[in-house]
């Protein structure tokens, strides 16, 4: 074994993502300035951009709402030792059973279909990792590369349905009939006016009660603690009486479940309509969002909300600096991926060296920890 | 459908399977050398990307291979350090490896060309010619054969050549080297190449490398062969069909010759296909489209044959200590 010793808790929980994304942040300062642009000015428009006034606060929790569950949906899996990377299919296939649902009961009420929509978008969203997650226990295709060929057959069908099936006669776009305003998920803005005329819904309420959902599934429950035994170790878990592919079915249906939430936010509170790709790869956002936030809800929460802040502000940067827009965030998403999931040994070292040098306690401390076990 | 129907959608799909092959190709050394790659698609973007912006800077389709080949490599290398010497997790490499060449692309093709993250149209030298082969004219009239030489195999990019000749190279390098043989065990037992004292991390970054190029070649035909110049997401997912296709090809290279060009079949029927009926009933091309994904699922799950990767793939070497 390697002579270092664990980080304490709140370093690996929390320094450890902090400095990876302030290594992002810097790199993708770098790209700025190299183009000529000042990367201190872009940070400033990004961040007065996200949290400047109500309406850009409305958009940036709107943004996090589904990166709320698209971070949930990859932890769940995670967990699992499973890797969902399918998240961007399974809410794009979700939107199906939404606005199949919202069409079907519009003229009743909102509190009607809100909760029929949600047991449809969980349903298709879940059907559609519950394939690949079947695959996986009963025939051992690899879950990553199942759910990357289901994103594109969710592509596929997708087109298919919203041109042919859905499309209502004299509209031209691929687009579905538009929900009547009984039938739509109420927004914020309706009754709360520093959010007026942003698209942010009752949908991020059901994003809070998820996270809390999915703490209470992984460490308060039989299930989360069979699904956590099996990602530590399946061979264990499996002489502990554990049915490792009934687990990964499951797991794999809830992650799909999560990310079909997606839809429900999008089609049912935002767009009101079927459109084509609305899912704008929120699925990859939800890998970030799960790494940044160590798979626990409340990094998750706090990372979706940085996410939705990125986002929102990238929107704005284009109106601030001219030349500059989103593709920025985009840079800064996919070094934060890099550093955080691929890179962890970039600073991991280097810093448990720096522990074990300058706090006696902690090395104490690390050492018990270490002969107890890991916890998490 | 006539000879010269059914000669026009041969000539698409050797078009087609190209970049298909020059990709899945590159995933196959990497794969067999036990690194997972799914981020041949940013690779192959930001070889399309480099390419054509050196091609369009100089006005040398040359320059902009190179180029296109330098900065895949990089990529490659990147990716490399991430999966190889800092052991993190291959997969999540892929995913950001994709993002990041999305990003940057899409960002510097404006910032430096100001076309909305497209580049420039190329001139005639700044993309590569097709070539006619000998006696192409000469055997046309021949019956048969004469158009399949002088239409089908005459008259493609050099890269169209350079990716079919690279099959029989990949499978002697694979079988008949001592660097294949390293590679493949390298990629089944890296232990046991460890113990005959052959470098583990030397071997896996020399395969990525090789990936790094052959990616490079991959997306420098999109822009600077077939096309005249970058544009946003030129790529479009077909560095995950070629993932798709060395899957289904079970990791042998003359295997993924034949899915390449099956896939790329599908994707020259589909474009011909738009608005055709069978049975009366509109084929949905939709339904085309989908059919590579849906077969290499099929394959997975094991319904036809089974596939099985590299053993020590997706995991980073540790050495004992």
């Amino acid at each position: 074994m390697s002579a270092l010793r664990p980080l304490p808790r709140w370093a690996d929980l929390a320094l450890l993502p902090v400095l990876n994304l302030l290594l992002a942040v810097l790199v993708s300062g770098l790209v700025v300035l190299m183009i000529g642009q000042n990367p201190l000015t872009a940070i400033w428009a990004i961040i007065t951009g996200a949290f400047g006034n109500g309406y850009n606060i409305g958009y940036t929790l709107y943004y996090a709402t589904n990166f709320v569950f698209t971070g949930l949906a990859v932890a769940l899996a995670a967990h699992g030792g499973l890797f969902n990377i399918g998240g961007n299919g399974q809410a794009y296939v979700a939107g199906l059973g939404v606005i199949l649902v919202a069409l079907a009961l519009q003229d009743t009420h909102w509190l009607i279909v809100a909760p029929a929509a949600l047991v449809a978008a969980a349903v298709f969203g879940g059907a559609w990792a519950f394939i690949p997650g079947y695959l996986q226990a009963k025939r051992g295709s690899h879950v990553v590369i199942t759910t990357i060929m289901f994103n594109f057959i969710a592509a596929a069908l997708m087109i298919y349905m919203l041109n042919r099936v859905l499309k209502p006669a004299g509209v031209s776009g691929p687009e579905s009939a538009m929900i009547a305003e009984t039938g739509r998920m109420p927004k914020i803005g309706s009754f709360f006016a520093p959010f007026n005329y942003t698209p942010v819904n009752l949908s991020i309420f059901i994003a809070l009660l998820a996270l809390v959902g999915v703490y209470f599934l992984i460490w308060r429950t039989k299930f989360g603690y069979a699904l956590r035994a099996m990602g530590q170790n399946p061979t264990a878990a499996r002489y502990a009486g554990i049915s490792n592919s009934k687990m990964i079915i499951i797991t794999m249906t809830l992650s799909g479940a999560l990310a079909g939430m997606v839809a429900f936010n999008e089609v049912l509170g935002v767009q009101n309509r079927l459109v084509l790709d609305f899912v704008a790869d929120a699925g990859f956002v939800g890998i970030a969002v799960a790494l940044m936030g160590r798979n626990h809800p409340i990094g998750i929460g706090l990372a979706a909300l940085l996410f939705g802040a990125l986002y929102q502000g990238g929107n704005e940067l284009q109106y601030v600096i001219s030349g500059l827009d989103r593709t920025v965030v985009v840079i800064i998403q996919a070094l934060v991926i890099l550093f955080t999931g691929a890179m962890e040994g970039l600073f991991r070292p280097g810093l448990q060296r720096t522990f074990m040098l300058f706090s006696p306690e902690q090395k104490a401390e690390a050492v018990s920890r270490e002969t107890v076990g890991k916890e998490s | 459908m006539d000879m010269g129907a059914i000669l026009s959608i041969l000539d698409a799909t050797l078009r087609l399977s190209t970049p298909l092959l020059l990709a899945c190709l590159a995933g196959l050394y990497s794969e067999r050398a036990g690194v997972f790659d799914i981020g041949l698609e940013g690779k192959m973007l930001a070889a399309a990307f480099g390419a054509a912006a050196v091609a369009a800077v100089t006005g040398s389709a040359w320059l902009g291979l190179l180029a296109g080949i330098g900065v895949s490599v990089a990529t490659a290398a990147l990716q490399g350090a991430a999966a190889i010497s800092l052991k993190g997790n291959q997969l999540i490499a892929g995913v950001a490896i994709n993002m990041l060449a999305a990003g940057l692309c899409t960002f510097l093709g404006q910032q430096w060309f100001r076309q909305g993250g497209r580049t420039p149209a190329l001139g005639p030298n700044g993309r590569f010619g097709t070539i006619d082969l000998p006696f192409a004219n000469e055997v046309a009239g021949v019956p048969i054969l004469g158009p399949i030489y002088s239409e089908l195999i005459s008259g493609h990019y050099i890269l169209v050549y350079v990716a079919f000749l690279m099959v029989p190279i990949t499978a002697y390098v694979l079988y008949r080297t001592r660097f294949g043989l390293r590679l493949r065990a390298v990629g089944e037992n890296p232990k046991a190449v460890d113990t005959a004292g052959i470098s583990v991390v030397a071997l896996r970054y020399q395969a990525v490398i090789v990936t790094g190029v052959l990616c490079g070649l991959a997306g420098a035909y999109f822009s600077i062969a077939q096309g005249s110049g970058f544009g946003n997401n030129m790529t479009a997912g077909k560095g995950f069909i070629a993932l798709a296709a060395l899957i289904f090809a079970k990791w042998k290279p003359v295997p993924a010759m034949f899915t390449c060009l099956l896939f790329g079949f599908l994707d020259a029927l589909q474009i011909r296909l738009q608005g055709a009926r069978l049975f009366d009933v509109e084929i949905p091309v939709q339904a085309i489209q989908a059919l590579p994904y849906v077969l290499t699922v099929i394959l997975l799950a094991g319904f036809i044959g089974k596939a099985v990767g590299p053993k020590a793939g997706g995991v980073a070497y540790t050495k004992e200590r």
